[in-house]
């Protein structure tokens, strides 16, 4: 037998909520100990910040500019390349449990698999491949899924409507009236998107998926290898973990984020070096995206609701770690634990009070930008455990996956398969990453590019509703890890932008067929 | 309020585009997502694929200007109007426009993405395999 693939995410995690990565908060000893058993990677960055073009990357390996599914809500094409294709191909049963978001969940036709495969009843349906055969849904046998709450067609949300109806009022109505991200806030700060939720913590998502994972792998054979998407829709928002949890990491006790200076002028004068866009959202003068809530002004949060959405961010990252360290004892009891590849990711970060700010949007900084990502590799290998501070993307993780099985990466993986050592991606020249954005909604349109090395962290807004096409930010990150200051017109510095302005264009310019750019069919 | 419009050129007459989607009760057959509806007088109630039930109201279906016009009633539309033209191009091509125009902006953007497989099964249907 080969090695077999649990790949689990999260939703919306920053870089420093695992103990291993520096957080005081949160403690995560299960996702801790995988690290220090394999590799821990320093600067992992997504290839979006937001859902559905992150994930989909992962899934292809392919950038969104190549994949098509440029912006949240943009289906990814039914036929678009995907890993757990190959996987399946290499005959590993596949399976994808929890948040999945290829598609748009916004869909009351029910038009996209993911929407209706719970009333469907069938775990999986037949659909068109990249190749043109017919196969699996994007290639997985299984799915089962489940996001942030309990509206809605996808299996947790009708589990919890037929099982338990009565803890349905305690979770947070994550949209509002008119469909946009709820502003409503709760909690004991009135903080956006938070609540306190009186569901049991074993009918919670997390739980959920972990138990259904745990199940799927129960009913695997001993004499096939499988890859297994174990996908948590937490932490991101709604913040409203089980009552009963909340109280490990009390806010009041929270130290607020190093980012957030907590006088108003010196947010504000942080802000000012940015884009323009930066202080026009924080102002409530401009909504350029739909994943924050059109209604709400971040100038208007108060430090104590930043606590209080740290705190319960980091309850919701505990259960996680406590999840995993579930699946993982039943993947031991099965005398699967030499023989398992885990890697641990999300698709990308979230404010948290950074700048004054929360959720997500076209600001590329490493409160979105940088990641946890953690590969502890079958211990048959017996890799030497390490830290990789060289740059890597979630465009690698495709190959990656084809690696463990043993397969080579086919043409249309756009990522190479992750290093293992700083000396590994030295020997590939692999220094650098480039993250993407471009959305149009309700006539407002934004077009980002980003690259990051290990020194510098380089965007140019391309010409849109709110830039000239000649803005940019440049950080220095040796000297600036919080990315503070601005060097964007620093002069002193122009033969470093003109360098990375060089490296962009060559992203945009590299070989390989692109994907159509997919239509926007919902908000999100 | 939010307005979409999403086009389609058909290679077929526009009476033949026209008489695939004038019944009220056919658009099962050419709105994908749709899985059934009944219609009493100007009223049609439509159910979709995840058991959802929508009641529009049937405001114009004019066979001269060839167009199709109704809104969605639900309480969660604060408004809507849908409008489906076929314009003549040629004699065997045709310009089908669905418009959408609605509040919440949000639920203009869903229902105009579903109009998009609503106007490639048009075209499907109109051209034959």
């Amino acid at each position: 037998m080969g090695r077999k693939i649990l790949f689990i995410t999260t939703d919306q995690q920053r870089y420093d909520t695992l103990g291993v990565n520096g957080s005081t908060l949160a403690r995560t000893p299960v996702l801790d100990r995988l690290a220090s058993e394999g590799i821990r990677y320093q600067r992992c960055q997504p290839t979006s910040v937001v859902c559905m073009p992150s994930r989909a990357s992962m899934l292809t390996g392919q950038f969104p500019s190549t994949h098509g599914a440029w912006m949240n809500g943009v289906p990814l094409a039914i036929d678009a390349p995907s890993v757990a294709e190959s996987l399946h191909d290499a005959g590993y049963a596949t399976a994808l449990i929890g948040k999945a978001h290829f598609e748009p969940f916004m869909d009351p036709f029910g038009r996209f698999a993911e929407n209706s495969l719970a009333s469907l009843g069938i775990p999986t349906i037949e659909q068109p491949w990249f190749d043109g055969r017919r196969g699996v849904h994007r290639g997985f046998d299984y799915l089962e899924f489940a996001t942030h709450g309990v509206m809605g067609p996808l299996h947790y949300a009708k589990w919890m409507a037929a099982n338990h109806p009565e803890s349905l009022s305690g979770f947070y109505q994550v949209v509002d009236g008119d469909l946009n991200v709820n502003a409503a806030g709760g909690g004991d700060t009135g903080a956006p998107q938070v609540k306190i939720n009186d569901v049991p913590r074993e009918w919670y998502h997390t739980d959920w998926v972990a138990q259904r994972t745990i199940d799927w792998l129960g009913a695997q054979s001993n004499d096939r290898d499988w890859f297994c998407w174990m996908s948590f829709p937490d932490p991101h928002h709604p913040w409203d973990p089980p009552k009963s949890e909340i109280g490990r990491v009390p806010w009041k006790d929270v130290e607020l984020p190093l980012n957030y200076p907590e006088r108003a002028s010196e947010r504000e004068a942080l802000l000012d070096q940015k884009a323009r866009h930066w202080r026009a959202w924080y102002d409530g003068t401009l909504v350029s995206n739909y994943e924050a809530p059109a209604k709400w002004v971040p100038a208007t949060m108060s430090a104590d609701q930043v606590r209080e959405v740290n705190a319960l961010n980091a309850v919701e990252v505990e259960l996680i770690d406590e999840a995993v360290g579930r699946v993982l004892k039943s993947i031991e009891e099965r005398g699967w634990g030499d023989d398992v590849d885990v890697i641990f990711t999300t698709d990308h970060g979230e404010f948290q009070g950074d700048f004054g700010l929360l959720f997500k949007g076209p600001y590329h900084v490493d409160a979105l930008m940088r990641l946890p990502l953690i590969w502890r590799p079958a211990k048959t290998t017996k890799t030497t455990p390490g830290v990789v501070t060289a740059p890597v993307s979630l465009v690698s993780l495709a190959a990656t996956f084809l690696s463990v099985a043993g397969r080579p990466a086919p043409a249309w993986v756009e990522g190479d398969a992750l290093p293992q050592s700083d000396d590994e991606a030295r020997t590939r020249a692999q220094d650098a990453t480039v993250t993407e954005w471009d959305s149009a909604l309700f006539g407002v349109d934004v077009h980002v590019r980003t690259i990051v090395t290990k020194e510098h962290l380089y965007t140019e807004y391309g010409r849109g509703t709110l830039h000239e096409g000649n803005e940019g930010e440049l950080y220095d990150l040796r000297d600036d890890p919080l990315q503070r200051v601005n060097l964007f017109n620093d002069p002193s510095l122009a033969n470093i932008r003109a360098t990375l302005h060089e490296r962009l264009l060559a992203h945009a310019d590299r070989p390989g067929d692109r994907a159509k750019p997919g239509i926007l069919m919902a908000p999100v | 309020m939010a307005s979409l419009r999403h086009e389609i050129r058909i290679a077929a007459a526009p009476d033949e585009v026209w008489a695939i989607f004038t019944r009220p009760e056919s658009i099962p057959e050419w709105f994908p997502g749709i899985d059934s509806c009944t219609v009493e007088g100007n009223v049609r109630v439509i159910k979709t694929t995840i058991g959802l039930e929508m009641p529009e109201e049937i405001l114009t279906n004019d066979p001269i200007i060839r167009r199709f016009v109704y809104r969605i009633t639900s309480p969660v539309y604060r408004f809507h109007l849908g409008v489906i033209d076929v314009i003549e191009i040629g004699p065997n091509d045709s310009l089908c426009v669905y418009s959408t125009t609605a509040e919440p902006d949000a639920l203009a953007l869903i229902i105009a993405g579903a109009t998009m497989g609503a106007l490639a099964q048009i075209k499907h249907l109109a051209e034959g395999p």
